[in-house]
């Protein structure tokens, strides 16, 4: 064998391990992918936030293309990302169902007439059941649903502006144009 | 007698051990099932601990689920693959055996076949070099050398 080359390949799997190294600092650990995406959604039905005897099932979405936005009062993440739903909203593109997770229900009332209302409507989870089935770890989390009823995307920690004109806005739109 | 407190200290203190329900299970095998999943099973949130140590709201929940599957009467293998569905392979501390995770676990024992072989080629290598440059003429030179110090 060429002796440089005996003397290179040292220093070529050094390299090799540092960009694995390198690569392994940049990555979000937080950023599971989740099983869910490509199955459709787990179906169920709660009751709304503050409307007594009105309920929410995920059956009254089918046709539609929407996101599924868990949040809770007392997460941090949810704060941040509230103004840039309020501007999901404001464009017009988007239909956004909320879930209030294991929380109290005068809390997150409060919450909508303090911070305002991006949803069409809020779905109560107090005991986080839902949140089991649809693999939730960490709110905020957000879901992309198509309108056969099927996860498209999954979007984890808080919404920013770029995650809305780079991710979710281009999905939206080529969502809606499938039949 | 401060000493004798702090011996007691430690004495009482044990290992940590977030999970402090008490559970009723039908048999002491049941039990069993459930220690063993909820080690072998991550706390997401707390992506490096398990859902036996974590304290972690989202730990006890899932606790709750195994401890109500395992009544049931579910095997290990259904409430793991009840929480990969939802979590993904993540969600075991021991990840599974498929393409994607090849590299993970054969890597190493190819690694470690790859230095047995660079370790044999160096000691043939070694074994075949030209030892002819000591010979006879030059050994008794040598020894007459260190014979006249």
């Amino acid at each position: 064998m060429n002796r440089k080359l005996v003397y290179l390949l040292p220093l070529i799997l050094l390299a090799v391990m540092m960009w694995f190294l390198v690569r392994g600092l940049s990555l979000n650990p937080r950023d599971v992918p989740s099983p869910l995406v490509g199955k459709p959604a787990p179906e169920f039905t709660l009751p709304l936030l503050n409307q007594p005897g009105k309920m929410f099932s995920t059956k009254d979405k089918l046709g539609q293309v929407w996101l599924f936005n868990v949040w809770a009062s007392w997460c941090s993440g949810c704060r941040t990302e509230h103004e840039n739903l309020l501007y999901m909203k404001r464009t017009g593109r988007f239909h956004i169902v909320g879930m209030d997770y294991k929380d109290q229900d005068a809390d997150a009332q409060n919450w909508l007439n303090t911070l305002g209302n991006p949803y069409e409507m809020v779905a109560v989870d107090r005991q986080g059941n839902v949140g089991i089935d649809w693999g939730v770890y960490g709110v905020p989390e957000t879901f992309v649903v198509d309108k056969k009823g099927v996860i498209r995307y999954k979007y984890t920690g808080p919404i920013t502006p770029e995650g809305i004109n780079q991710i979710l806005l281009p999905l939206v739109e080529k969502l809606e144009a499938e039949s | 007698m401060k000493k004798a407190l702090l011996l007691a200290c430690f004495l009482i203190a044990t290992g940590a051990h977030a999970a402090i329900e008490t559970h009723q299970f039908d048999s002491p095998e049941q039990e069993a099932h459930y220690e063993k999943l909820i080690k072998e099973l991550r706390c997401l949130v707390c992506q490096n601990q398990n859902l036996a140590d974590s304290n972690a709201d989202l730990a006890k929940d899932l606790r709750r689920q195994t401890y109500d599957q395992v009544k049931q009467g579910k095997t290990e293998d259904e409430v793991v693959d009840y929480m990969v569905a939802r979590y993904g392979d993540f969600v075991r501390y021991k990840p599974p055996f498929k393409p994607l995770t090849w590299a993970l676990w054969i890597g190493p024992f190819v690694i470690l076949l790859l230095g047995l072989l660079v370790l044999i080629r160096f000691i043939r290598s070694r074994q075949t070099e030209p030892g002819g440059d000591i010979d006879a003429e030059k050994l008794k030179k040598a020894r007459q050398l260190l014979d006249d110090n």
